[in-house]
């Protein structure tokens, strides 16, 4: 029971360094400060999906009514096309939790726009 | 194993690489055209839901193809670079040009090249830096296609996209070579 929830204390946390070597995998697509194939994450927590002023989006995440903080993130990342059907990211997604986790933390990390 | 950089002549470099990528590009190109009948056949959800992911693929394939623009203009890519940054520009214009034809084929819209893209350019000194650009989107695009193929409703696809994720690794390890890391650091690719 203690290791358990020790386990998920650690998944929570998320480790923004390791979090990094996964974004490395959403270069195809995404970069923190400009828009690409995917939108850009600079701003992204707090954002309300679909929000990004000069991105394109899909009618469906436009009208999925996320808000990305933590929560919204891990379950998107798991599936995003099960949670939002019809979204252009078309990615089978982040299986493993600790790997999401570290994702999001770097995610969180790096996130800020820069100041303009 | 002789690198691509370690070949004096570049022609010689150049038909090395060629002679190993073109088995790897017509594997899909094949598989897209013998599949005509069948993927015109196939319509419906689960086709919508396929056109959309080679649209995604289709998106960042023309994204790749200005990024290597950008690189070959800008100047800091000296031969044999130059030529292998040409030869892979090359193989994304193959990409593009079947993922769009079997949009087609399925009853899509292929996506257009946006107008302009913007890329870190401020950032690219030298060729080092161009490189290291390059890789990551290499690798990017390796994972994406990883993310890609078992979502396909068609399996032809999937291996198509396969093949594409091939291709994409081999230009991510040549880069990485030229840029003096490690070609091929893991046995997986994620």
């Amino acid at each position: 029971m203690l290791e358990g929830a020790v386990l998920l204390a650690a998944l929570a946390a998320g480790d923004p360094k390791a979090g990094e070597a996964v974004y490395s995998r959403c270069l195809a697509c995404h970069s923190l400060e400009r828009h690409r194939t995917g939108p850009k994450h600079c701003g992204l927590f707090g954002r309300k999906a679909g929000s990004a002023p000069g991105f394109e989006y899909s009618a469906a995440m436009k009208r999925s009514r996320l808000v990305w903080n933590e929560k919204a993130l891990d379950i998107f990342l798991a599936d995003p096309m099960k949670t939002v059907p019809g979204t252009t990211m078309t990615y089978a997604g982040v299986e493993h939790p600790k790997e999401r986790a570290d994702l999001i933390a770097y995610l969180k990390k790096e996130s800020q726009c820069p100041a303009s | 194993m002789t690198s691509f950089f370690q070949i004096q002549n570049p022609a010689a470099a150049r038909r090395a690489f060629l002679g190993r990528s073109a088995v790897v590009l017509s594997g899909a190109a094949v598989a897209l055209l013998a599949g005509r009948d069948v993927l015109a056949a196939k319509s419906g959800k689960s086709a919508a839901a396929d056109v959309r992911i080679l649209n995604t693929a289709l998106g960042a394939e023309l994204e790749a193809i200005a990024a290597y623009q950008v690189g070959a203009e800008s100047g800091l890519l000296e031969k044999p670079v130059l030529s292998l940054a040409s030869q892979f520009q090359g193989h994304h214009k193959e990409h593009a040009d079947v993922l769009a034809g079997t949009i087609r084929k399925l009853g899509g819209k292929p996506v257009s090249a946006r107008s302009k893209y913007e890329f870190p350019v401020e950032s690219l000194k030298n060729q080092a830096d161009v490189l290291r650009f390059a890789a990551s989107l290499e690798k990017g695009a390796v994972s994406a296609y990883l993310g890609a193929v078992p979502l396909f409703a068609n399996r032809d696809l999937s291996k198509a996209a396969a093949s594409i994720l091939g291709d994409e690794a081999m230009h991510w390890a040549v880069l990485r070579n030229a840029l003096g890391e490690n070609p091929v650091p893991s046995a997986f690719v994620s």
